[in-house]
């Protein structure tokens, strides 16, 4: 209990007498992080309705979603649409991050701004119209305009993440081999990239999990044959509880971990 | 004579050579960035703008206000408008309660420590928005974890109604919402310089006191920015409410959704969504000014010598 | 006239057995000082010699492993920083952003329960201190540095401490600056007489403010004098070395007497130990060139002449000396002194007059 008297900073207050707020924080963090693990002991359940702690533990309701022909569908159409995102936002918003960072422009500036606009009008506003736009064009329930539209959300992120990796690189190597006779172009893509590698896996692993999380866009734009696990799943949510639905909750929060873990590590590697 | 002329010559070409070359700089630099921009314009500008064109169109399909005059005064959309603002508040007021001490608690932490706890912000920022609403609707439910401990441990009889309700929906909501206020203000509050407490300290303040009096102003610019950012997102957010809620509690945006699916009202669906876009671009702004009022503040600004 | 400090008096303090590691490394090692009331005594050391350590034990915000710290006859190594009362002026100032000039030096007041009325008198008064009058209402961030260093000195003795504790508190200011504040700093300490305990790296600002100045290395005070005795008499190789410039010759010492190779040396004091690890100081402006060659009055070294660099107000002569090592030779620019200079490459005799010839011991 020595380590209660010890004091946790300089100005010499000490442990015990901060125990009140490791014990809310404590609370507070459960809070944030327990509630969403529930789910995974759930899932191996057996029983039609929730239940917790399981009574007999079960691959049942992942066989429901595997079995699910509607299911497996919406699984590959999320997951070729988060694909495609990844494909198309990550050089999209490298290449812009790139380019604002090595401009000497004024208008850089305001295309920063308008960069940063998916992240500042409501998403709502944003669905609707994208479904405006696409009715026009006949692109409803496809899938290219749902990769259009995931890709224009995740792009400031992929814009911010590269940027922030930009900012603590040193510009000069790139000055340094066009000295020695590398073209523009060639001096990003053999020494510049490969540097920033670990910010731009970052903003495309966001990307990735963005277009893959994203429900409200995909209520409006995809449906029938190209509907999205989203999509279904909160309809799923709206009308009755359906334990498949913990299943899949496990799963996606295993590729959330896994890519949480894989972006800290690739952080860690740069410091 | 001659060999004068010539370099005036070889002068005009050259400045018309560089100025083509700086423009062709220019040119360059836009272009890295010219599809990004293609694709939000194209894919958000355009729609967005339009929306806001369809938002004057009245019934007769010629320019009206009509739709924002029945925003202003039909009494569902006031309700929809009161529901909606009182879960931003109560969301934004939670929040800030229970997300300000682990912010600071985070920010005294030595740096191994602190990752470790940023990871338990972090990893329901990456958790999808559907798999943490789920988890609370089977929490909250009559015959969910909750009211079973509760009925287990005899602290009541009866299940409580923890969902499908303004309750449930702000219980839900907060901690959706958390991450968002604790990001800006631990970043806030690292830039707090620790020796403005250790001064504070050394000129008679007890820990107490130099919190008060030091260190809780200068955290203000970065909670209210978090606040304000809670509030935004809040006030136009719709996963939740819609099951959470359970039909009780109707928000901005879901009133948009059933406009447009239940009723291909655009009209009344853009009116509302300029609105709530209106209402978002002025808080940001608000925010983004703190923001940089938290920087001269901490001292990056100012004369020097 | 002291306007602040008048009826308190200044403390002394006592330091016994301070120590403090961190794992294997010795961040202040039995430190033993004892401060005189009134007295402005600096630590001086490179970074990492534990001088701020030892700074930051006085004021509370590192607890030593062990020892005893002494405000007179108080025992204060156990008290939390807000309750020592000492005044402390922080290297980066930290002064509090938030609040105006006014409301920061009213700080340490406000929180001793001083009435509102007397707050404004002193405040007041505590500006005119430091000659900023009339600035009371303006931002932190609206203040030059040489402002910012003025308002946290105010604001360090406002409250009247019977000790101050200043922490490198001019290395943000430009060279003008800084001679001009250190000549501000010591006027006010005669003026207020309050107990001064003052840290820096710079030697030259330790001689010119200092009463006594300590010499901190590896956490342990190697040397305490007075500037002039720190100065001509150094005790170890690593005091000559860090203050002042100089270069070592090694000698023989043998029963008190001193010699290099075979030739005996004629002392200003007594060796400090016989044994091989011994060396003579050789301060540059010290060393005299002997036109007339060798002569009795001086310790004398044949050399050749290396190099001459004219700097200005004093020039330097580098000796390639015949005992081995190279010497500095720093003397005034006169035109009769450089026109005895001979030649690169040919004979030179420089000497050291018996009362500035020094051995210090190499062992630290």
């Amino acid at each position: 209990m020595s380590w209660l008297n010890a004091p946790a900073s300089e100005t010499q207050i000490t442990h015990g007498k901060r125990l009140w707020l490791y014990i809310v924080s404590g609370l507070v963090m459960m809070f944030l992080v327990l509630p969403s693990l529930i789910v995974i002991p759930m899932s191996f359940s057996e029983s039609k309705y929730l239940e917790f702690p399981p009574e007999v533990w079960s691959m049942y309701w992942y066989g429901a979603y595997f079995d699910s022909k509607a299911w497996m569908n919406a699984t590959r159409t999320s997951l070729t649409v988060a694909v495609l995102t990844f494909l198309l936002a990550t050089p999209m918003g490298t290449l812009a991050a790139y380019g604002l960072h090595v401009s000497r422009f004024r208008f850089s500036m305001y295309i920063y701004i308008v960069m940063s606009l998916p992240l500042m009008v409501p998403v709502i506003m944003i669905a609707i119209g994208v479904f405006f736009l696409y009715a026009k064009l006949g692109m409803i329930n496809s899938i290219s305009g749902l990769v259009l539209a995931h890709s224009m959300l995740a792009m400031p992120l992929v814009v911010i993440v590269v940027a922030s990796g930009l900012k603590s690189y040193d510009m000069n190597q790139e000055m340094v081999a066009r000295s020695l006779g590398a073209s523009r172009a060639r001096a990003f893509l053999t020494i510049t990239l490969p540097q920033i590698r670990f910010s731009v896996i970052t903003g495309g692993l966001l990307a990735f999990l963005t277009s893959l999380d994203e429900v409200i866009v995909a209520l409006f734009v995809s449906g029938g044959e190209n509907a999205t696990i989203t999509r279904r799943m909160f309809n799923a949510l709206r009308d009755q509880i359906d334990p498949t639905i913990a299943s899949i909750s496990t799963l996606l929060i295993t590729v959330s971990v896994i890519l949480l873990v894989v972006a800290q590590m690739f952080g860690k590697e740069r410091d | 004579m001659t060999a004068i002329t010539q370099d005036a010559i070889s002068d005009v070409s050259n400045e018309h050579g560089l100025r083509s070359d700086e423009n062709r700089e220019r040119w360059m630099v836009l272009g890295l960035c010219g599809p990004a921009l293609f694709l939000i314009i194209i894919v958000m500008v355009v729609p967005v703008g339009w929306l806001f064109w369809l938002s004057f169109i009245g019934a007769e399909g010629s320019f009206s206000w009509e739709n924002y005059e029945r925003l202003w005064q039909s009494k569902s959309y006031a309700r929809i408008f009161k529901i909606t603002f009182e879960v931003a508040f109560v969301t934004t007021g939670i929040c800030m309660l229970i997300g300000y001490p682990l912010t600071y608690m985070m920010s005294q932490l030595p740096r191994r420590a602190a990752n470790i706890a940023m990871i338990t912000v972090l990893l329901p920022f990456w958790t999808s928005l559907l798999v943490r609403t789920y988890a609370w609707l089977v929490l909250l439910q009559r015959k969910g974890l909750i009211n079973g401990w509760l009925i287990d441990a005899g602290i009541i009889d009866t299940p409580l109604r923890l969902v499908h309700n303004f309750t449930g929906n702000i219980i839900g909501m907060s901690q959706i919402m958390l991450p968002f206020l604790v990001l800006p203000l631990y970043a806030s509050m690292k830039a707090i310089d620790r020796d403005y407490l250790k001064a504070a300290a050394n000129l008679g303040a007890s820990p107490v006191a130099a919190f008060w009096r030091v260190f809780f102003p200068l955290s203000l610019p970065g909670l209210f920015a978090g606040m304000l950012l809670v509030f935004v997102i809040s006030l136009g957010f719709f996963v939740t409410p819609v099951v959470l809620g359970g039909g009780r509690i109707i928000m901005v945006a879901m009133r948009v959704e059933k406009s447009i699916s239940l009723y291909s009202n655009w009209g009344a669906a853009s009116a509302l969504a300029v609105v709530l876009l209106i209402l978002t671009l002025a808080c940001l702004v608000v925010a983004a000014k703190l923001l940089k009022l938290d920087k001269v503040q901490s001292g990056s600004g100012g004369s020097d010598g | 006239m002291s306007t602040i400090t008048t009826e308190k008096t200044a403390l002394p303090i006592t330091i016994r057995g301070v120590t403090k590691t961190y794992g294997d490394i010795y961040a202040l090692d039995d430190v033993n000082l004892d401060v005189r009331s009134g007295e402005f005594i600096t630590l001086l050391g490179p970074s990492g010699s534990g001088k701020t350590t030892l700074l930051m034990v006085l004021s509370g915000f590192n607890r030593p492993d062990r020892g005893s710290v002494m405000f007179g006859d108080r025992e204060v190594i156990r008290l939390s920083p807000h309750k020592r009362d000492v005044g402390m002026v922080f290297q980066n100032y930290a002064l509090f952003p938030h609040m105006d000039v006014n409301n920061n030096l009213a700080f340490p007041l406000k929180l001793r329960d001083v009435g509102k009325a007397e707050v404004a008198e002193r405040v007041e008064k505590a500006l005119e201190l430091v000659q900023l009058s009339g600035l009371g209402e303006r931002r932190i961030s609206q203040l030059s540095g040489g402002q910012r260093q003025r308002v946290a000195l105010a604001r360090a003795i406002i409250f009247e401490p019977r000790i101050l504790l200043m922490d490198e508190p001019l290395s943000a200011l430009d060279k003008n600056l800084r001679e001009h504040m250190q000549i501000e700093l010591r006027r006010l300490h005669e003026m207020l007489g309050m107990t001064t305990v003052y840290v820096t790296h710079d030697q030259r600002e330790a001689l010119t403010m200092s009463d006594r100045v300590v010499v901190v290395n590896h956490g342990k005070l190697m040397q305490i004098d007075k500037p002039k005795q720190l100065y001509e008499r150094p005790l170890s190789k690593f005091v000559a070395d860090f203050i002042g410039e100089s270069t070592f010759l090694p000698v023989s010492v043998e029963g008190g007497r001193a010699s290099i190779n075979g030739r005996p040396l004629s002392l200003a004091e007594a060796p400090p130990s016989d044994g091989a690890n011994q060396l003579l100081l050789l301060r540059p402006e010290k060393l005299e060139i002997l036109p007339g060659g060798e002569s009795d009055s001086y310790n004398c070294f044949k050399g050749k002449v290396k190099d001459l660099v004219y700097q200005g107000e004093s020039f330097l002569l580098y000796v390639d000396l015949d005992d081995g090592p190279e010497a500095t030779l720093r003397s005034p620019t006169r035109r009769e002194v450089l026109d005895a200079v001979p030649d690169r490459g040919h004979e030179i005799t420089i000497g050291l007059h018996p009362e500035d010839t020094i051995i210090v011991s190499e062992d630290d």
